[in-house]
C-alpha cells in the first residue's frame, strides 16, 4: 500500500567508490545545466531550455537500480537523465546546441536526447504522451521473453492527464514490467499541486490501479536508491508495474521564460535548504567516504568536463540546410 | 467458369490471417477484436486460432493502445493496431502525430516505429455526424506518416504485407460500407506496390482520380459513361502520403481533362492538394480546368436522403463529367 516519503533515517554507508560516483553524477548534472543557462544566456542554446537543477537526486537514485538493457523515458527535462544514463556531455551539449554533432543530428535540442545505443527513448515534449510508449516497450519485452524492465519519469503534472490514466490502467491490466517514477516538483508549469489535483496524495493514483506505489523523499539520495532498489527489484521479480513517487523541488524556473510569479522566493529557500547536493557530500563527509580534498577533485573533474562539452559544441557544424528532409522516412526499406 | 466471388471483409480478414501466421512478431489489438469477433466481424475466429496473445482486447483507450502500439514497434514487434473507426481517432491523433509520425526524424534517423494502424472509415450507414467522418486529408497532412486508402478487394487483400514490412508507420482506411461487397479477386504475385496510384480503368477521354469508397463508384461512372462514348481513365489514388505524382499525372497529361473525387469536405482535402499539383506541373496540358466532386461541408446529417446528398454519388460524377465534355 502507499508510504508517505518523509521520513529521515540514517542509512548505511555506501561503498566509497559507489558514493563518490553518485555525488560526482549529481555535481556533474548541476555544473552542466548552470553552464547551459549561462550559454542560453549568451543566445548559444534556444528554444526551450528546462532544468533539473534541486532534482539530480531523484534521477540518480532511480537511475542506479537500472541496467544497461533495460528502457529509459523521460520528460523535456531529461538533461540529468541522460548524463546518468551515460550519453556523452558533449554530444548532449552539441545536440543542445543544435549541432549535426548531437545525438538527433541537432534537430531535437534541449528537450528531445534520443540514444538507441543506451535504450534511452527520450526526451519526451507532450506531457504524458510518452507513459503509454512505455507501456507498449514493456510489452514488447513481456511478448520477447525478454528480462528487463522499462523505467519511465514524469512529472506530476502528467498524472492529470488523460494519457497517464490509460497507460497505468493498460500497464497493470497486462502486466508488463514499468517503473513509473513520478518527479512530483509541486509545480505543473505554474500552477501548484493543490490547483491541479483533487487527490493530492499521488500515490493513491497508483494504488487505484492496482499498482504498488510508494513515495519517497526525492531530496534525499539514498532514500531514493533504496526506494529505487526496491521499486526494480519488484518489478523484475514480478513483472508487474511500479509506481514510485519521489517528492522534489525544482530550484530554477520552469523554463527560460518563467518569471516565477507563482511561488515565492522564500519557499524556494526553504527547499534550497535540502539540497541534495550539499546534503549528500556532507553525509559522505561525516562518515568519511570522502575528504575535502576528493570534493575538490570532484568539482575540478566535472567542471573540466563541463567546459570539454562546451568547447566541443562550440566546434560542431550544423547539418546542411539540403538534409533536411532526410529521415522523414527510412531511408533503408525493410 | 465463374471465379469465385469473395467479400471485402473477408479478404481483409485473409490478410490479417496471413501475416500472423507470417511473423510472429505481428499481433492485432484494438477494441473488441477479440472476444466479440472484432466491431465489423473482420477478426472474427482469429482469437480462436491465434490466442490472446496475438489478438488482443484492448480496454477503450485509443491513446493508451496507440501508444503502446508504437512503444511495442519501438521494442521490436509488429503491432497491428485496429482503432475502431476512424471517428475514433483523434483520441489517438496525438500519438500518432507527436510520436508515430516525428520520432524517426526528431531522433535523427535513430528510432523507426514500424507500426500498421488500421481504421475503418467512410459513411453510408446513417450513423449521424458523429461516426460519418472522411478524415483521410486530416492523416494525409502529417509527414512522417504513409497513408493507406483501401478502395478495392485488391488492396483489401494484399496491402497489409507490404505495409507491415514497412519500416515506419503506416495507417490503412478500410470502408465499412464495402465489407459486404462480393467482387472477384484475381491473385497478385508479389504482391501490390504501396507508393504507387494505379489505373483501374484507362481511357483517354478524362481521368477520374479518386480513392476509397470513390474507386468503385467511379467504375460504375465510367462504364455508363462508356455508353455514351466517353472513355474515361479511372485512377485510384490508394497511396494518399506519399502522393504519387508520377501516376496522376501521365494520366492527366494523356486525358488533359481530370476530376477529383472525394467523400472529405472540400477545403483543405485531398482534391485541393491533387488539384493543386495538377495544376502546378500540366497546366499547360489541360483542355479544361480541374473539376471536383467532394463531400459537402457539413456535419453528416442521419436522415438517408441527406446523407446521400453529402457525398459524391456515380450519377453526380456521369453528369459532371459529361458536363465537362458538352455531352450533357
Amino acid at each position: 500500500m502507499a508510504k508517505k516519503g518523509t521520513k529521515t533515517k540514517t542509512t548505511a554507508p555506501l561503498a566509497p567508490e559507489l558514493a563518490q560516483k553518485l555525488l560526482y553524477q549529481m555535481l556533474l548534472i548541476r555544473r552542466f545545466e548552470e553552464k547551459a543557462a549561462e550559454m542560453y544566456t549568451k543566445t548559444k542554446i534556444r528554444g526551450f531550455l528546462h532544468l533539473y537543477i534541486g532534482e539530480e537526486a531523484v534521477a540518480v537514485g532511480v537511475m542506479q537500480a537500472l541496467r544497461p538493457q533495460d528502457n529509459v523515458l523521460g520528460t523535456y527535462r531529461e538533461h540529468g537523465h541522460a548524463l546518468v544514463r551515460g550519453l556523452e556531455p558533449n554530444v548532449i551539449m552539441a545536440e543542445m546546441y543544435g549541432r549535426q554533432e548531437g545525438y538527433c543530428r541537432g534537430r531535437g535540442g534541449s528537450m528531445h536526447l534520443f540514444d538507441a545505443k543506451r535504450k534511452f527513448f527520450g526526451g519526451n515534449a507532450i506531457v504524458a504522451g510518452h507513459l503509454a510508449l512505455a507501456v507498449g516497450l514493456a510489452l514488447a519485452d513481456k511478448k520477447m521473453q525478454r528480462n528487463q524492465l522499462t523505467c519511465c519519469f514524469f512529472g506530476e503534472g502528467a498524472m492529470a492527464e488523460g494519457a497517464f490514466h490509460e497507460a497505468m490502467n493498460l500497464a497493470a491490466l497486462w502486466q508488463v514490467p514499468v517503473l513509473f517514477v513520478c518527479e512530483n516538483n509541486l509545480y505543473a508549469m505554474g500552477t501548484a499541486l493543490r490547483y491541479t489535483h483533487a487527490q493530492t496524495d499521488l500515490t493513491l493514483k497508483g494504488a487505484a490501479y492496482g499498482i504498488t506505489a510508494a513515495a519517497v523523499d526525492g531530496m534525499d539520495l539514498q532514500a531514493v536508491m533504496e526506494a529505487a532498489n526496491t521499486a526494480a527489484a519488484t518489478v523484475r521479480k514480478t513483472g508487474k508495474p511500479y509506481f514510485l513517487v519521489c517528492n522534489t523541488y525544482r530550484f530554477r524556473a520552469h523554463s527560460m521564460f518563467d518569471a516565477e510569479l507563482y511561488r515565492d522566493k522564500a519557499e524556494v529557500e526553504e527547499w534550497k535548504q535540502r539540497d541534495p547536493i550539499p546534503a549528500f557530500s556532507n553525509t559522505l563527509l561525516q562518515q568519511q567516504l570522502l575528504a575535502e580534498a576528493d570534493l575538490q577533485a570532484l568539482e575540478a573533474r566535472v567542471n573540466e568536463e563541463v567546459q570539454q562539452a562546451i568547447d566541443f559544441a562550440e566546434s560542431c557544424s550544423w547539418e546542411p540546410v539540403e538534409e533536411m528532409s532526410r529521415f522523414t522516412y527510412s531511408e533503408k526499406k525493410t | 467458369m465463374a471465379t469465385s466471388l469473395i467479400t471485402y471483409r473477408e479478404c481483409l480478414k485473409q490478410a490479417i490471417r496471413e501475416a500472423l501466421q507470417g511473423d510472429e512478431r505481428v499481433f492485432l489489438m484494438g477494441e473488441d477484436v477479440g472476444h466479440y469477433g472484432g466491431a465489423f466481424a473482420v477478426s472474427k475466429g482469429l482469437l480462436q486460432e491465434f490466442g490472446p496473445e496475438r489478438i488482443m482486447d484492448t480496454p477503450l483507450s485509443e491513446a493508451g493502445f496507440t501508444g503502446a502500439g508504437i512503444g511495442a514497434a519501438l521494442g521490436g514487434m509488429r503491432p497491428i493496431v485496429e482503432i475502431m473507426t476512424i471517428n475514433f481517432s483523434l483520441l489517438a491523433l496525438d500519438q500518432i502525430a507527436n510520436n508515430a509520425a516525428t520520432l524517426l526524424h526528431m531522433s535523427g534517423g535513430q528510432l523507426n516505429v514500424p507500426l500498421v494502424i488500421r481504421m475503418s472509415a467512410g459513411i453510408g450507414r446513417q450513423l449521424a455526424a458523429q461516426h460519418s467522418h472522411s478524415w483521410e486529408p486530416l492523416f494525409a497532412h502529417l509527414p512522417g506518416l504513409r497513408v493507406l486508402s483501401v478502395g478495392t478487394h485488391e488492396d483489401a487483400r494484399y496491402m497489409l504485407a507490404p505495409a507491415l514490412l514497412d519500416p515506419d508507420p503506416v495507417i490503412i482506411f478500410e470502408y465499412t460500407s464495402m465489407l459486404n461487397l462480393e467482387q472477384e479477386l484475381q491473385p497478385v504475385e508479389g504482391g501490390v506496390d504501396i507508393s504507387k496510384a494505379k489505373i483501374r480503368r484507362e481511357g483517354k477521354d478524362i481521368s477520374i482520380i479518386t480513392y476509397g469508397t470513390g474507386v468503385y463508384k467511379a467504375l460504375e461512372a465510367a462504364a455508363e459513361l462508356a455508353a455514351a462514348g466517353i472513355e474515361a481513365e479511372v485512377v485510384d489514388l490508394r497511396v494518399l502520403r506519399p502522393l504519387d505524382d508520377e501516376t496522376i499525372l501521365a494520366s492527366v497529361t494523356k486525358t488533359s481533362r481530370a476530376i477529383i473525387v472525394e467523400d472529405a469536405s472540400r477545403s483543405v482535402s485531398v482534391s485541393s492538394e491533387v488539384s493543386a499539383r495538377i495544376t502546378e506541373n500540366c497546366f499547360y496540358d489541360l483542355d479544361a480546368p480541374v473539376q471536383r466532386l467532394c463531400g459537402a461541408e457539413v456535419p453528416i446529417p442521419y436522415p438517408k436522403h441527406l446523407e446521400d446528398a453529402a457525398v459524391p454519388q456515380p450519377a453526380q460524377i456521369v453528369s459532371a463529367i459529361k458536363k465537362l465534355l458538352q455531352h450533357a
